[in-house]
């Protein structure tokens, strides 16, 4: 019996490649049970499980109209574009300037580093809904008025995903040889340059981490957007949990309306993953 | 091309009671390649990183030609350094890494390009421009780090421990190959290593330091025919000097019945004994039983040589009574007739091949 090694060199093992399938299949069930339902009719759905619809499609009233009643109905069409317009500013932002400091943490030099450090690490378990109150209140009417807009999001957002973000681009940062970044000194670079030319290039795998973490967690946010954004620039999913609230009779609406929030995030993350490979440095420096 | 001059350059880490390089003071002619030497954390990578600016210099200047560069920033020095791990962009070809300084420096492209193609011809990495340094051997990106530093054409290259990661073979090879190359570009280099192999033949002049402070620099010959200390002659030279106290007779040192003489005016200012060194080829068979009797514990055959490794008796340094033990010795002897082992022999200097060091404060006796 010849057994093909993996891209590592292990031996390929048919009990794991099962037992990974089985799992996969297994955490994959409810979303596959969300999507089929959000085909079927609001009478089949109340009637009989999404599995019977599965184990005989021909016979099952399919319909497309849980989709155009949300998207159009429902106003989901807009919302999406409003998640969009909140999503990536609030992960690009938080990350280049996280990125920013972390490279100043990691390879400059400069007075109360690590209190500053220390700071940083501090201020990640203060929980945002503490801050809540006094934010309505500098942002708001009374204070710099731009409550309701998505920049007070991004804000929101970015101050609340930086210190987690500097801390993890910063230890992955310290990892990278210090020898290369000295070489780019002699070389003539600006910290300006190194930055742009071989930090930024060397950390995309923590980068990309931690902008999928960034994106998913913006996406996913219900708390800030619902308090902080006036409703036509309301975000998707609030749109959904709207839909919850008042639409008792719209049930099949729902799960449509959740397969169109859950796409999104999917595709980043199916996008991102292939930079999160490891051995973005191997080369560099011997050993 | 410039000079560089040390001028009492020295650098203390905070917190570090000891400065890392203390009072370092050697200059430096134009085209020469000067090696530093010394036994791990003696200071020598803290130097060359001092040049480099890479380190703050806390007392003292250092000079780039006629220019003080002490508080330069390293880009404004006009150098380029070769680190031990080689420090390539792992996400740049070598082309790219090769020409990166020049891009940054707003060269022009055609330039960049002819001047990478030049220095890849030099090191024979025409075939591998376009690959990234992951896809290359430890030799080749050895070579590409050179490479970089040739393509900038810079007044100083700095090395340090560049073969330190190479096999053994390689390593004797790029030995040849980096000062040759050295030699024909004609750029002041300065060279940290710890192998004393490479210092003695590599270098036009060898800087031996320890614990910061600068021992001695000379020519490799001068240093291994003059060592300046007891440290210098225990630590150029392979295998190692034999080192041993000795008690002051008149005219000269005893070795157990053998004089070797000295001159009266140079024992004048040391105490009892003094410190007499001697090197594992400047030994030879006493037929008489005079000498330094050596029992033998390996013979190593080479060949054309053997070298005896064994031990002297307490007796002879009874005088110090410091060093009490038997003492290590290595002597080499005639490859055709080697004694044999547990034998025990009678070793006498040949004339004027001894080296003299007050036993107190190290340094060398007469010349």
């Amino acid at each position: 019996m010849s057994r093909k090694l993996m891209k590592d060199g292990r031996p390929r093992s048919p009990f794991s490649i099962t037992v990974m399938a089985l799992l996969a299949l297994l955490w994959s069930i409810p979303t596959i049970g969300l999507l089929i339902t959000s085909f079927r009719t609001r009478d089949d759905a109340q009637s009989s499980g999404w599995w019977t619809a599965l184990f005989n499609p021909f016979g099952a009233n399919w319909t497309a109209s849980n989709y155009s009643g949300a998207w159009t109905g429902q106003d989901f069409g807009s919302g999406f574009i409003n998640s969009l317009v909140v999503a990536i500013p609030a992960t690009i932002i938080p990350i280049m300037f996280a990125a920013f400091a972390a490279y100043a943490f990691t390879f400059m030099d400069f007075r109360f580093k690590e209190l500053f450090f220390l700071l940083i690490i501090a201020v990640m378990v203060v929980p945002i809904q503490v801050s809540f109150q006094p934010m309505l209140g500098i942002l708001g009417p009374r204070g710099l008025g731009i409550s309701g807009q998505y920049i007070a999001v991004w804000l929101l957002h970015t101050g609340f995903g930086m210190p987690l973000c500097i801390y993890t681009l910063r230890n992955y940062m310290s990892t990278l040889p210090r020898s290369v970044v000295e070489s780019a000194k002699i070389d003539g670079c600006s910290h300006y340059q190194t930055f742009w030319r071989l930090v930024a290039p060397m950390s995309i795998p923590a980068i990309a981490a931690f902008a999928t973490l960034q994106f998913l967690w913006v996406w996913n946010d219900l708390l800030v957007a619902k308090l902080f954004l006036k409703s036509e620039n309301t975000t998707v999913i609030v749109k959904l949990q709207q839909l919850l609230g008042t639409q008792g009779q719209g049930q099949e609406l729902l799960t449509a309306g959740a397969f169109i929030s859950i796409i999104v995030p999917m595709i980043v993350f199916v996008t991102l993953q292939r930079f999160m490979i490891r051995g973005m440095t191997s080369g560099a420096v011997k050993g | 091309m410039a000079t560089v001059t040390f001028d009492n350059a020295t650098r203390q880490y905070p917190g570090n009671p000891v400065p890392s390089v203390d009072k370092l003071n050697i200059d430096i002619a134009d085209g020469e390649f000067l090696v530093l030497v010394g036994p791990s954390g003696c200071g020598k990578s803290t130097s060359l990183r001092m040049l480099a600016g890479l380190e703050e210099v806390n007392g003292g200047r250092i000079l780039i030609g006629d220019r003080d560069v002490t508080n330069l920033s390293p880009k404004d020095r006009d150098v380029a350094m070769v680190f031990q791990n080689y420090a390539l962009y792992p996400h740049m070809s070598v082309a790219d890494n090769m020409g990166f300084a020049l891009k940054i420096a707003g060269v022009d492209k055609s330039e960049i390009r002819k001047r990478v193609e030049e220095a890849a011809k030099i090191l024979d990495l025409t075939p591998y421009l376009d690959r990234k340094p992951k896809a290359l051997s430890g030799g080749q990106r050895q070579r590409v780090a050179m490479g970089r530093a040739i393509v900038r054409s810079p007044q100083v290259f700095l090395m340090d421990e560049p073969l330190s990661n190479l096999d053994a073979k390689l390593r004797v090879q790029t030995r040849t190959q980096i000062a040759s190359l050295q030699r024909r570009l004609g750029v002041t280099t300065v060279y940290v290593t710890h192998d004393q192999v490479e210092a003695m033949t590599m270098g036009d002049r060898v800087a031996v330091l320890k614990d910061g402070i600068l021992q001695q620099c000379d020519s490799p010959r001068r240093m291994y025919d003059h060592p300046a200390n007891v440290f210098v002659a225990g630590f150029i030279g392979s295998p190692a000097m034999n080192l041993m106290n000795v008690p002051v007779t008149d005219g000269g040192v005893d070795l157990h019945g053998h004089t070797v003489p000295i001159s009266r005016e140079d024992l004048g200012g040391v105490g009892k004994d003094v410190t007499l060194g001697v090197r594992p080829e400047d030994l030879e068979l006493s037929s008489d039983q005079s000498g330094i009797p050596v029992t033998v514990d390996v013979v190593e055959e080479l060949g054309a040589d053997a070298y005896i490794y064994g031990s002297t008796e307490q007796k002879l340094l009874e005088a110090t009574g410091e060093n009490a033990g038997a003492v290590p010795f290595i002597a080499r002897v005639d490859g055709r007739r080697p004694p044999e082992k547990g034998e025990k022999i009678y070793l006498k200097p040949k004339t004027g091949h001894v080296h003299v060091f007050n036993s107190e404060s190290g340094l060398r006796v007469g010349d």
